[in-house]
């Protein structure tokens, strides 16, 4: 299969195309793709939630109806839209800054994308089967296990499902930076988003399996009648608290490694300056992720652990602090003595300083365990954690988004919408989040469906609604823009912002094979060495020779819906065991697949030389 | 550039001018005027918190401004390469050791308070309450006292109080914001937690912990009066004596009402430990019918007619026969005269 021919084809032969593609760039395009629908329907959720929120006894949306709405809100931010658009951008552009023609395993990569699309999918179909779980996106036990309906049995199932498509994916991304980085790009020439990827993957690996043991013992107690969490039979509530933080918290840092390696390549390319503190960065990402293991319970400061528990994670929580800073620092070293340009880009990461720096803060603050034991569980909190994870990760992924997208579909994003996008969203953040610290403190705690009157709240929250609405606005604006850029967008030279890594020594968007010859790598920054050399490309590693590839598959699409399919099986069999037959069904197809896999070879294919040669001309 | 900073200073200036209008919250709810003990303690951090990192901001604020204006490619520039700066090791030396010290200032006062708050000495000679949180109210046991009540917790002022706290069903968090921070009532062990009010008064208690539908309706209130008033309250409670016939003769029929209803079956009048629903023995002097609502006949009707349009997921809905509007007014007039103490939310003033 040549490039021509993917060009000009129908729509069924497109879709067909990406069911079976195990190409890293056009799974990057259906994360990206997928977790900004589930994007968009987070934010549709929190618009709700603002609205019922807009004045005092509201009655916008019911009691239940909003549990529903706020769980699957944070479910839906978190595991369906922050983590694919981060994993879509590692895909789109960690093997191209390291170098290699693809991922390790290319199955694999296909595999974990649509096992997070059919869990998302999965958990998504509660709102037509009886209502969403409500029980919080953390799902404290007891109230998950006796949360009426199948809610929360969705929830588990879809996490589930999701959460093993995303530590296939983190394996597999920990497996290509180890062993598929090109010559001469040893770990300390990696781009620092390519580090914070290969970080945020170890944390994947070894986060994801608490959640994965917590949703097993919370679909036991709900399907096949064991009593984990169940008090009168013997079990214990706070057991699920921990196993959900030790997963939770290191979470939070999965979110936002990758978006803190955004802005130092970002900060970097637009400052014309190599990072400052290369060394310092690196070991500041790792102290920060291995500290991210040790300070689950602040979460639980009012669980009553007792003094000296809350006194260790309290300090410890805070120590985390200081690598933070370090971040904080060096980026602004990197732009002092810079030749600064500022774009959309460089808006979102210039926002993210100050936006960051304050949910810092405020992390700080609530680390402080006495003090905590008046934030906790309060608007306060929900400020801080928006503060860091829109201010933060929502913000990354934007800038992400704005200085990869020449790169990953060849067109430049308009730079006027670019900017209305960004102010609108960036006021309309201040105005949400800003003020709910005070709301916090003013005594309004967290997932209330209502605030009485009289309590002196309702301004806060009337300016608080009316920033989401400055938010909607501004998103509705970029989508406009990717819409535009599409249809009409500037065409993207190979390098459209003088950058200084590997990624941009490749065409825009590059070919399925990323580099014709593995480039050279003779120091941090690659591309910016050749250039002030004079050169305008990398110099190749080897001979132009043939080039091994992966066949495209449709058995990963397979695999993921005999889960999904057994999914609706897990579910439903309390009811009637009939359902036992579509839970079989469904693990019979993956098995199944399985078993195909294994059995079948697939070799591959190779592109032969004279194919690139012709491509040449 | 201007632009830039010019909009996100006038964005704090607007939310500033937000907080000046609403001030500080309301009275006896925000844990911004604190008055107890544990908020006091809570509130001393927060503004030591406060101070060190809004320093930091500054710091971090003036580096940016500086960079942003000075630092922008300028026309007639584009060619300029800057200096390759690898780092500084003094400059990254200095960004590393004072922030530890700063976290030394926020750390020790926090430990501090962190163990002090859990000090229990003398709590055996201390007023010590059983507090359980259930879907969706509040029921109080005082120990030794032999009363039990609901939703209003009655404590002298000045005075440590020690809570034991657990939950009959979920978990739910019991939080007093104007007097102390909050703690988890959990299902299977008891926490404890000592408030203490400095000044008379009735304040607002919320539940933090997700809990079910109404969880935001889960309101209660602490009641800080004199330690007379006190005495005399826990003297006027011991005093009840649920058998006592009524008088009037309306409330007379709302008793056998309200015995007919099985009502009994899950709330008590006088000091009967059982706990199903709330304990009414002192209803008529509550601050609130349901948690939330102001104490008056119509509520009380309206409650006992259909709980669930008012408090959705409580468990009182479908549990009893159904009340016609004019029972509903006779057992409301029957609950709203159990008023024993002299002692009431207008004792603390407020």
């Amino acid at each position: 299969m040549s490039i021509a021919a993917t060009q000009k084809r129908g729509f069924g032969a497109v879709l067909w195309d990406y069911l079976t593609t195990v190409d890293h760039k056009k799974i990057a395009h259906m994360y990206l793709f997928s977790g900004g629908f589930f994007f968009l329907l987070g934010g549709l959720e929190a618009l709700i939630i603002r609205i019922q929120l807009i004045k005092p006894n509201n009655d916008f949306i019911s009691a239940g109806l909003y549990n529903e709405m706020f769980t699957m809100h944070g479910t839906t931010m978190i595991f369906l839209a922050a983590m694919p658009l981060l994993l879509g951008l590692m895909n789109a552009v960690m093997p191209l800054q390291i170098g290699a023609r693809d991922v390790a395993f290319p199955f694999l990569n296909s595999l974990g994308f649509w096992l997070f699309l059919f869990g998302g999918i999965l958990l998504n179909c509660s709102w037509f089967l009886g209502g969403a779980p409500d029980a919080g996106w953390t799902a404290y036990a007891p109230l998950s296990t006796t949360s009426p309906g199948h809610g929360v049995d969705f929830y588990v199932m879809g996490l589930q499902i999701s959460g093993a498509g995303t530590l296939i994916g983190g394996i597999n991304f920990l497996v290509t930076i180890v062993n598929m980085r090109a010559p001469g790009m040893t770990y300390m020439r990696m781009p620092l988003f390519t580090w914070t990827t290969f970080v945020a993957s170890t944390l994947i690996l070894f986060a994801f399996p608490a959640l994965t043991v917590g949703l097993f013992l919370l679909m036991f107690d709900r399907m096949f009648g064991s009593a984990f969490f169940d008090i009168a039979l013997g079990g214990n509530s706070i057991i699920w608290e921990h196993l959900f933080w030790i997963f939770g918290h290191p979470e939070v840092y999965i979110l936002i490694l990758p978006a803190f390696g955004m802005f130092s390549d970002i900060f970097s390319t637009f400052s014309r300056k190599r990072l400052f503190g290369y060394t310092a960065m690196v070991f500041a990402t790792l102290l920060i992720a291995f500290l991210g293991f040790m300070v689950w319970a602040h979460h639980m400061f009012t669980v009553g652990m007792g003094p000296v528990a809350n006194s260790i994670f309290a300090i410890a929580t805070m120590a985390i602090a200081v690598p933070t800073g370090i971040k904080i620092f060096n980026w602004l070293a990197t732009m002092w003595g810079g030749s600064i340009t500022i774009n959309s880009a460089m808006l979102w990461s210039l926002a993210f300083i100050p936006s960051f720096t304050i949910g810092g803060m405020t992390g700080v603050m609530v680390a402080s365990a006495v003090a905590d034991y008046q934030y906790h569980d309060t608007y306060f909190v929900v400020a801080h954690f928006h503060y860091v994870i829109v201010g933060g990760v929502v913000f990354g992924i934007l800038a992400g988004l704005h200085y990869w997208w020449p790169k990953m579909f060849g067109r430049i994003l308009h730079e006027g919408m670019g900017k209305l996008a960004f102010w609108t969203f960036f006021i309309g953040f201040h105005l949400t989040f800003f003020i709910q610290h005070f709301l916090g403190l003013m005594g309004m705690p967290r997932r209330y469906w209502v605030f009485l009157e009289g309590q002196e709240l309702d301004l806060g929250n009337l300016i608080s609604t009316i920033g989401a609405f400055f938010m909607t606005f501004g998103v509705i604006v970029f989508l406009i823009n990717a819409i535009y850029s599409w249809k009409k967008g500037e065409k993207a030279p190979a390098d459209p912002w003088d950058g200084r890594t590997l990624e941009w020594a490749t065409a825009s968007p590059p070919a399925h094979y990323n580099f014709k010859q593995t480039p050279l790598v003779r120091g941090l920054d690659p591309l910016w060495i050749e250039k002030t050399e004079g050169k305008d490309e990398m110099t190749p590693a080897e001979p132009l020779g043939d080039i091994h590839m992966p066949n495209s598959s449709i058995l990963p699409f397979i695999m993921s819906l005999g889960l999904f399919i057994a999914g609706f099986g897990f579910i439903y069999q309390t009811d009637n065991s009939a359902w036992l037959i579509v839970l079989f069904a469904g693990m019979a197809i993956l098995f199944g697949s399985m078993i195909v896999r294994s059995v079948k070879d697939d070799h591959g294919y190779h592109i032969t030389k004279e194919e690139l040669e012709r491509e040449a001309d | 550039m201007k632009g830039w900073m010019g909009k996100f200073r006038a964005l704090f200036l607007l939310s500033s001018l937000a907080l000046i209008l609403s001030g500080c919250g309301k009275d006896n709810l925000t844990a911004l005027v604190p008055k107890g003990y544990g908020a006091e303690s809570a509130m001393d951090l927060i503004i030591l918190t406060t101070i060190v990192m809004v320093f930091v901001f500054i710091i971090v604020m003036i580096i940016y401004t500086i960079v942003l204006i000075r630092f922008r490619k300028k026309k007639g520039q584009e060619d300029i390469i800057p200096k390759q700066v690898e780092g500084n090791k003094t400059l990254e030396t200095i960004w590393t050791i004072i922030p530890i010290l700063l976290l030394l200032i926020i750390a020790v006062p926090t430990v501090t308070a962190t163990f002090d708050l859990a000090d229990e000495t003398g709590k055996e000679d201390a007023i010590n309450i059983h507090v359980t949180g259930n879907q969706f109210w509040w029921h109080f046991n005082y120990e030794g006292e032999e009363i039990q009540t609901s939703q209003d917790l009655y404590i002298p002022v000045g005075e440590r109080v020690y809570l034991d706290m657990i939950s009959s069903d979920v978990i739910h968090s019991f939080w007093v914001p104007t007097i102390a921070g909050k703690m988890d009532t959990n299902p299977e062990n008891e926490n404890t937690m000592y408030i203490e009010a400095y000044e008379e008064g009735v304040y607002w208690g919320k539940c933090a912990e997700l809990c079910g539908p109404s969880h935001s309706l889960m309101d209660f209130k602490v009641i800080a009066v004199s330690p007379e008033e006190y005495d005399q309250w826990v003297a006027d409670m011991q005093n009840v004596d649920p058998e006592e016939e009524p008088q009037d003769a309306v409330v007379q029929e709302g008793k056998e009402l309200f015995e007919a209803n099985n009502c009994m079956s899950c709330h008590a009048i006088g000091s009967s430990p059982a706990a199903i629903g709330p304990n009414l023995t002192n209803f008529g002097d509550r601050s609130t019918i349901a948690g939330f609502l102001e104490p008056t006949k119509e509520n009380l009707v309206d409650w006992i007619v259909d709980p669930e349009s008012i408090k959705p997921g409580n468990k009182m809905t479908g549990n009893y026969p159904n009340v016609s509007e004019e029972e509903a007014e006779s057992i409301a007039e029957y609950l709203m005269q159990l008023q024993p103490s002299e002692v009431t939310p207008e004792s603390a003033g407020n």
